[in-house]
């Protein structure tokens, strides 16, 4: 099912002209509107009138978070304040927060872009959403709940936290669709199986999960143990929040990124060159309907690759594969580049271990020390040291094989490591600190 | 006939193990015999309790990883070349030992170590063969 079928299934040439008049529009606006973008542009010798293609768009200067920092916090906002009616902020977890801003059509935009997505993961206004989204300065509570709405379905607001309530609701409310973490929804099913609830007797019918990186078999056991169909959704709040790109139901194969309101990019994570289609390398946006806060070739740190082939949902809007990890996550052990997404697709492929699992990196004599905790499974205890370090040196021999770094594992005891209800903390680096 | 032996994985840091005699406590089980098997970064604790069912649960419904083992205990005459008596008749038949510990006795002549065995019924029956006295675990759990 699609939402609003006329933008969704455009023709390319007739959504690239609107593309192309809505990016012309927005970069005359920034650059009479917002200081830092004249700046920028002028340094850049560009001028809004340079832009007369869509491949005009490689000669503006990318925006990158520091500049959203030194901005801090309403510098880079379009509108005069008193047009904002919604402000949102990024977790800030490494200094300052992000602050973003809404028009009253910003806010409408989106929640129609979260219905899409809704739309998209199989939701119908006759639906009942479980949104376990944190509500607050975060915007996937409020972006997903806005959708629903827009949907006209039934929107329990219940945030994060709180799983045991989280579970008497799912048993007794009887929503349909669920929407949260996807680390967040494999400590939900492990909550109910604590409380002898099934989700087989639950009424899920499917799920959007994002808002952080998973892996497609970290998809196989959501659905399993859920029973549910699940969907990856794909958004920050510098763009707009959740609701840029998303999986569909028909192909769960790639997220149709929502080209009427953002031109996505792939470039060269070190030297910015844009890429073809197909290749991997940093996703980067460029908004074209916000007001508030629009954002021009912003460097998302995030890794995927664009493929315009079509789609069998009827969607022509080009996907995004799944994010393959941030280019500021990736490690650099010994030379090797490694991804906490990669270390985990390798647990989870042994299918002994649970997709719970820390990575922690150590300076030790001058060499870079990756090792990875696993929580020992009650299935594959066994009272013998020598079983137990065999379990050790399986997993260090199926990483060493399939990304060709040396890591060490450690088995650590059962639900021990931290099940975040947000994004999950993963990887400790201690070289650092 | 044998005896059942419950194992705990623990990681190796301060108080792991006393999160665990505590339970015992709260819970009213006697440890008979125990021993841990440690590396630097894990270890396993062997027990023989006095109510293995009852430990079992306590354990896994407080998140522990437990295993339950069948080992055999066997009755060590209490003087110099007991023990080596009966390593002697195992080594001669080729029975490797995995692992053995001493269980208190509080009262008798005869010593009694647990033994894990790979092959148990070739170890039983090369010990019976000698003379030597397995000791069946309803018999050991009330000693």
């Amino acid at each position: 099912m699609i939402y609003n079928e006329e933008f969704e299934t455009l023709p390319r040439e007739a959504l690239e002209a609107i593309q192309l008049r809505r990016l012309r529009a927005t970069v005359a606006r920034v650059y009479h509107a917002v200081p830092f973008y004249r700046r920028r542009f002028d340094e850049a010798g560009v001028t809004p009138d340079d832009i007369g293609s869509l491949a005009d768009l490689a000669r503006l200067p990318f925006t990158t978070k520091a500049d959203l920092r030194d901005n801090y916090p309403y510098g880079l906002f379009a509108v005069p304040l008193d047009n904002v009616t919604r402000i949102h902020a990024s977790s800030g977890t490494t200094g300052k927060p992000t602050v973003v801003g809404y028009t009253a059509r910003d806010v409408q935009t989106w929640a129609e872009l979260m219905a899409r997505s809704l739309t998209a993961a199989g939701a119908r206004k006759e639906d009942i959403v479980h949104n376990a989204y944190g509500y607050g300065l975060f915007t996937g509570g409020l972006g997903v709940h806005y959708g629903a709405e827009k949907l006209g379905a039934s929107v329990i607001p219940v945030s994060g936290g709180n799983t045991r309530r989280q579970i008497l609701i799912m048993k007794d409310f009887g929503p349909t669709v669920l929407t949260c973490t996807p680390s967040y929804a494999l400590h939900l099913a492990e909550a109910a199986e604590e409380m002898g609830v099934s989700f087989q007797e639950l009424r899920f019918k499917s799920g959007l999960f994002g808002a952080e990186p998973w892996s497609e078999r970290m998809r196989a056991e959501i659905e399993e143990r859920l029973h549910l169909k699940a969907m990856d959704i794909y958004g920050l709040s510098e763009i707009m929040g959740p609701g840029v790109a998303v999986e569909c139901l028909e192909a769960q194969r790639g997220l149709h990124v929502f080209e009427d309101h953002f031109i996505p990019e792939i470039v060269h994570p070190e030297t910015g060159q844009p890429l073809p289609y197909g290749t991997p390398g940093e996703l980067v946006f460029t908004t074209i309907t916000k007001e508030a806060f629009p954002l021009i070739r912003y460097r998302t740190r995030d890794l995927s690759s664009l493929h315009p082939e079509p789609c069998r949902c009827g969607r022509t809007l080009v996907r995004m594969s799944r994010v393959q990890g941030r280019s500021d996550d990736m490690l650099i052990i010994r030379g090797v580049n490694v991804f906490p997404s990669q270390i985990e697709s390798v647990i989870l492929e042994t299918r002994r271990f649970t997709p719970h699992y820390q990575l922690v990196v150590e300076r030790v004599d001058n060499l870079d020390r990756l090792t990875v905790l696993v929580e020992m499974q009650p299935e594959l205890f066994s009272d013998a040291i020598k079983n137990l370090q065999a379990l050790e040196r399986e997993l260090e021999g199926a990483i060493r094989e399939t990304l060709g770094v040396t890591v060490r594992v450690r088995l650590v005891e059962p639900k021990t490591l931290q099940r975040s209800e947000g994004k999950a903390a993963r990887v400790i680096d201690k070289r650092r600190l | 006939m044998n005896v059942e032996q419950i194992s705990i994985f623990l990681e190796n840091q301060p108080g792991r193990l006393a999160e665990v005699t505590r339970l015992f406590e709260e819970g009213g089980i006697n440890i008979r015999a125990l021993a841990l098997a440690d590396t630097s970064e894990f270890g396993i604790l062997r027990l023989i309790v006095n109510d293995n069912e009852k430990a079992r649960e306590l354990l896994k419904n407080h998140g522990y990883a437990v295993g339950v083992t069948e080992v055999v205990a066997v009755e060590v005459e209490d003087r110099p070349g007991g023990l080596h008596r009966i390593l002697t008749v195992l080594a001669r038949r080729g029975i490797n030992v995995e692992y053995m510990y001493a269980f208190v006795r509080q009262s008798g002549r005869n010593a009694v170590m647990i033994f894990r065995f790979d092959d148990i019924a070739a170890a039983v029956g090369a010990l019976a063969e000698a003379g030597i006295r397995v000791i069946a675990g309803a018999e050991l759990y009330a000693m």
